[in-house]
C-alpha cells in the first residue's frame, strides 16, 4: 500500500499543522524550542504582545472539556495578537447532533485561520486537517490517547532548560502510560531528541509490555524505574481509573508508584520532577515533592505559553 | 435461453478440468462442455477468446443491508454488485434490522432475490432471537424458509451455557452454526493490539480475543458434535488452533476475508477510516499465516466480507467510524492476486471461491449441492467468464455497490488489480456482462 506523506508537513518539509510529534525531524523540534526561547521574554514585557498573528482568527475547538489547556492556548494566541474564539463544543453542536465535519465546514465559512482542537477520539485532528480549507492550520491540543504534542514540546523545553544536553539523560515516566497522550508525545519527542534511556513505570495494567515498541524500557518496580533518573515525569491518574479492573484503589497506587521524598532519593541528586497537571496530591505525588525544590511543575506552565506561541507562529507562516 | 460460450479456457476447480472448450447452456443447465450437440442453435454467443470460463463465485459473507439499513445498501444494488463481481451465490448474515429470526423475513428476502435473478441468495438465520444471546430461534422453521445455517453475526454469545445449548440443539438436526470467534469483552477495541495501535493510541483487540473464543467453541464442538463454520479468522494463533481442531477430526470449517488476506495494521497509516474493519487488521505474521492456511486448505474459503457503509459513517475519527468495506466486486481480483503472489495454479485459487465454499455449505444447498461451484454437464449453469490478463483500477465511485468505501481504491494503493469479469450467468441467464462480451 502507498502511504501519503506526513499530513502535518508541506512539500518542503515545513510544519503546516501540529498533529503529533511522531515523524517530525529533530531540526523541526529544535526550531520550535528555539523560537519558544525568543517568546519567553515577551511574557516578561509590560506590553505582552507581538503582532505576528494580527488579523488572524484562532478557534479553540474543545470537543472535550479542558480549562487549563484551553486557557494557555488562548493566552498564547492573544500574545501573538490573534482574535480568539472559544467554542465549547462538548456543550453545543455535538449535543445537537451536528457531525464533526459539518462543524468544521461551518467554522471554516467564518474564515477561521487556525483550529486548536481537543477531542476524545484518537486521530480526530487528522480528520479535521484533511477536510479543512488549505489555508487553515490545525493544532492538536490532545486527541484521545494518541497525542498532546504541545505538552510534549513544553516538556522538552523544560528538560532542555534545566538539563541542556538530551543525549546523556535518563528519563522516567511514571503512571498511567497506556491511556496517556502526554506520555506518547513525550516518548516520541525524547527519542527524536536523542535521549538514550527512557523508562515507562507502572503496573502491567497501565504499562503493558507493548510499550517497548515505542522504544522505552518497561519497569514495573518504582525503585528500578526511577533509580539514577535525571528527569521524572509523573502522569495524572484519571479518576475513572482509580478503582476498578485497572487498579484496586488510589491508595494502593500511591503506595507502589506515588512519588514521595523517600523514593525521590533514589533518583540523581539533581533530578527534576515534572507533571502535566492538574496534580492529584497524595495519589501520584506527595505534596512535599510537588512543592519541593526539585519540582519544575510551575515553570512547565510558564514555558507552555511560549511553546504554544512558537507553534502557532511557525505553522501560520508556512503554506500548505 | 440457449447460450454458447465460445472459445474460452474452461476451468472446473473441483475436478481439475482445464482445457479450451465451448460451453453450451440451455434451460438453466449446462448442456455440454466441449461436445456441443450439432443441432444446438444458440440465441446468444458469448465470445470468451482469451478468457477463463469458471464456475460462478460463491461468497460466504456478504451483507446486503436489507431490511433495515437501506440507506447503506439495497438488495438490488448489492446483488448487481455481486453479478458484476462474478459472484453467483452468496451467504448473508442475519444482522439486519429486524434480524433474520422470523421465517417470514427470510422468505421475503429469498423471494425478492429470486425475482431479481442476479445472484442466488442463501441467508443465515439468527441463532438466538434478535441476536440477543438468550433464546434460541425456531431453527426448523427458518430452515424451511430457506436458511442454510445459523449465526450470531458480530454479536458474541456471552453466556456459554446458551452457546452450548445452541450447539446441542443445532447438532440434533444437523444444522451448521456459523460463528465469528471473538470474545465479547476482549474484543471491544477498535484496532488490533500491537505496535500500531499502541503508537496511535487506539484501543486494542488482542489476539486472545480470537483464541479465547476459539478454545471455547472448539471444546463445545468436542462435547456437542455440532458442525461449526468459523467466520473470518484474523490471527496466526487462530489458524494454529483451527489446524489442530481439523487434525483431530472435529467438524469445523473456516473462512478468511479479502481484507485480512491482503492488509495489515500498518495500512491504517494516519488513521485511515477505510481500514476500520472487523475483525481488525493484524500484523504481517498473521497475514502470512492466513495466506498459507488458505493455500494449503486449512482455511476452506475466501470471502468478500462485503459491508456497504454509508459515506458519512466513515467521515469520522477512526474509532467512531463504522467498520466494514465493500467487497463483492473485488473478490475475484483479490483472489487472483493472492493466488499469483503465492504461486498457486489458477484452479487452486478459484477453488477457494467456488467448490470449497460449496463444500462448506454442504447438504444445506439441497439439490444444488452436487453441481453448484462446479462446471459439469447437466449441472446448474452458474458461470463467470473473466479475462485474467486484464487489469483494472478500483475507483469507488464507479462500483455498482451502494457501499463505496474500500481499502483497495487505486487512489490509496496505487496498484491495479488483475482479472476483469466479462460475463456472469446465473441459472443460465445473463446477470451481468461487460461491453467487451457483447458480440452476438
Amino acid at each position: 500500500m502507498l502511504h501519503r506523506r506526513n499530513p502535518q508537513l508541506n512539500r518542503h518539509g515545513e510544519l503546516i499543522h501540529l498533529l503529533s510529534i511522531e515523524g517530525l525531524p529533530r531540526d523541526v523540534l529544535t526550531h520550535i524550542l528555539d523560537t519558544a526561547g525568543t517568546f519567553l521574554s515577551v511574557n516578561d514585557r509590560e506590553v505582552k504582545k507581538v503582532p505576528l498573528l494580527r488579523g488572524k482568527s484562532v478557534f479553540n475547538l474543545f470537543f472535550e472539556n479542558s480549562t487549563r489547556t484551553r486557557t494557555t492556548f488562548e493566552i498564547a494566541a492573544k500574545r501573538l495578537s490573534a482574535d480568539v474564539i472559544n467554542l465549547d463544543i462538548a456543550k453545543s453542536s455535538a449535543s445537537k447532533g451536528e457531525s464533526l465535519l459539518d462543524t468544521i465546514a461551518n467554522l471554516s465559512a467564518m474564515h477561521a485561520d487556525m483550529f486548536v482542537v481537543r477531542h476524545s477520539e484518537s486521530g480526530a485532528p487528522y480528520l479535521i486537517a484533511q477536510h479543512c480549507a488549505p489555508h487553515v492550520h490545525v493544532v492538536n491540543a490532545g486527541d484521545g490517547r494518541h497525542a498532546h504534542p504541545t505538552q510534549g514540546l513544553l516538556d522538552m523545553y523544560t528538560i532542555r532548560h534545566f538539563k541542556q544536553d538530551f543525549t546523556k539523560l535518563s528519563v522516567a515516566i511514571v503512571g498511567d502510560i497506556v491511556h496517556s497522550r502526554v506520555a506518547r508525545s513525550d516518548i516520541h519527542a525524547l527519542t527524536t531528541l536523542g535521549v538514550p534511556d527512557i523508562r515507562a513505570v507502572g503496573p502491567k495494567t497501565l504499562v503493558p509490555g507493548d510499550l517497548r515498541d515505542m522504544g522505552v524500557r518497561v519497569c514495573h518496580s518504582m525503585a528500578e524505574g526511577i533509580r539514577d533518573a535525571d528527569v521524572i515525569i509523573m502522569l495524572r491518574l484519571q479518576n475513572e481509573r482509580m478503582s476498578g479492573a485497572m487498579l484496586p484503589s488510589a491508595g494502593e497506587f500511591f503506595k507502589n508508584y506515588g512519588l514521595t521524598a523517600d523514593k525521590l532519593a533514589l533518583a540523581r541528586p539533581d533530578a527534576i520532577v515534572m507533571h502535566p497537571g492538574p496534580i492529584n496530591r497524595g495519589v501520584e505525588i506527595e505534596s512535599s515533592v510537588a512543592d519541593g525544590a526539585r519540582s519544575v511543575i510551575l515553570p512547565q506552565v510558564t514555558f507552555g505559553i511560549a511553546v504554544r506561541m512558537a507553534v502557532m507562529s511557525i505553522i501560520a507562516g508556512n503554506e500548505a | 435461453m440457449k447460450i454458447l460460450i465460445k472459445g474460452g479456457r474452461v476451468i472446473n476447480p473441483a475436478t481439475g478440468r482445464d482445457e479450451r472448450a465451448d460451453v453450451a447452456i440451455a434451460t438453466g443447465r449446462i448442456l455440454g462442455i466441449g461436445h456441443v450437440p450439432a443441432d444446438f442453435q444458440p440465441q446468444r454467443v458469448i465470445d470468451a477468446a482469451g478468457c477463463i470460463v469458471a464456475p460462478g463465485l460463491v461468497d460466504l459473507a456478504a451483507r446486503l443491508r436489507e431490511p433495515g439499513h437501506e440507506h447503506e445498501g439495497m438488495l438490488e444494488s448489492e446483488l448487481n454488485a455481486a453479478a458484476a463481481g462474478g459472484v453467483t451465490s452468496l451467504v448473508c448474515p442475519p444482522d439486519t434490522d429486524p434480524t433474520l429470526d422470523e421465517p417470514g423475513l427470510v422468505e421475503m428476502l429469498k423471494f425478492r432475490a429470486r425475482k431479481l435473478s442476479l445472484c442466488r441468495l442463501f441467508p443465515l438465520g439468527a441463532l438466538t432471537r434478535g441476536l440477543g444471546g438468550e433464546v434460541l430461534t425456531e431453527m426448523a422453521e427458518l430452515t424451511e424458509a430457506g436458511c442454510i445455517g445459523f449465526s450470531q453475526a458480530e454479536v458474541p454469545i456471552v453466556d456459554t451455557l446458551v452457546l452450548q445449548r445452541a450447539l446441542q440443539y443445532a447438532a440434533t438436526f444437523g444444522y451448521t452454526v456459523w460463528l465469528r470467534p471473538q470474545d465479547g469483552w476482549l474484543g471491544k477495541g477498535v484496532a488490533a493490539s500491537g505496535a500500531v495501535a499502541t503508537r496511535l493510541g487506539l484501543s486494542g483487540v488482542p489476539v486472545a480475543a480470537e483464541t479465547v473464543a476459539l478454545l471455547t467453541i472448539i471444546e463445545l464442538v468436542r462435547i456437542t458434535g455440532a458442525r461449526v463454520h468459523l467466520c473470518r479468522l484474523s490471527s496466526a494463533a487462530g489458524v494454529a488452533l483451527l489446524r489442530a481442531a481439523k487434525a483431530e477430526g472435529l467438524p469445523i470449517t473456516a473462512d478468511v476475508s479479502i481484507n485480512s488476506l491482503h492488509l495489515t495494521d500498518v495500512d491504517i497509516g494516519f488513521f485511515n477510516p477505510a481500514m476500520r474493519l472487523t475483525p481488525p487488521l493484524r500484523q504481517g505474521g498473521d497475514r502470512d499465516a492466513l495466506r498459507a492456511a488458505l493455500a494449503d486448505g486449512t482455511i476452506d474459503a475466501l470471502v468478500s466480507d462485503h459491508t456497504p457503509v454509508e459515506g458519512d459513517m466513515k467521515a469520522l475519527p477512526f474509532g467512531e467510524a463504522e467498520p466494514g468495506a465493500t467487497g463483492l466486486e473485488l473478490l475475484l481480483s483479490l483472489a487472483l492476486k493472492w493466488g499469483a503472489d503465492s504461486g498457486l495454479p489458477l484452479a487452486t485459487t478459484l477453488a477457494r471461491v467456488t467448490s470449497c465454499p460449496v463444500r462448506v455449505l454442504g447438504e444445506s444447498l439441497g439439490s444444488l449441492a452436487s453441481s453448484a461451484g462446479q462446471l459439469l454437464p447437466g449441472g446448474v449453469a452458474d458461470v463467470v467468464v473473466f479475462d485474467p490478463e486484464a487489469t483494472w483500477t478500483v475507483e469507488p465511485g464507479r462500483l455498482l455497490s451502494q457501499g463505496k468505501h474500500t481499502p483497495f481504491a487505486f487512489e490509496a494503493t496505487g496498484t491495479a488489480l488483475p482479472g476483469r469479469v466479462r460475463a456472469t450467468l446465473v441459472a443460465g441467464t445473463v446477470a451481468h456482462e461487460s461491453l467487451e462480451a457483447r458480440t452476438g
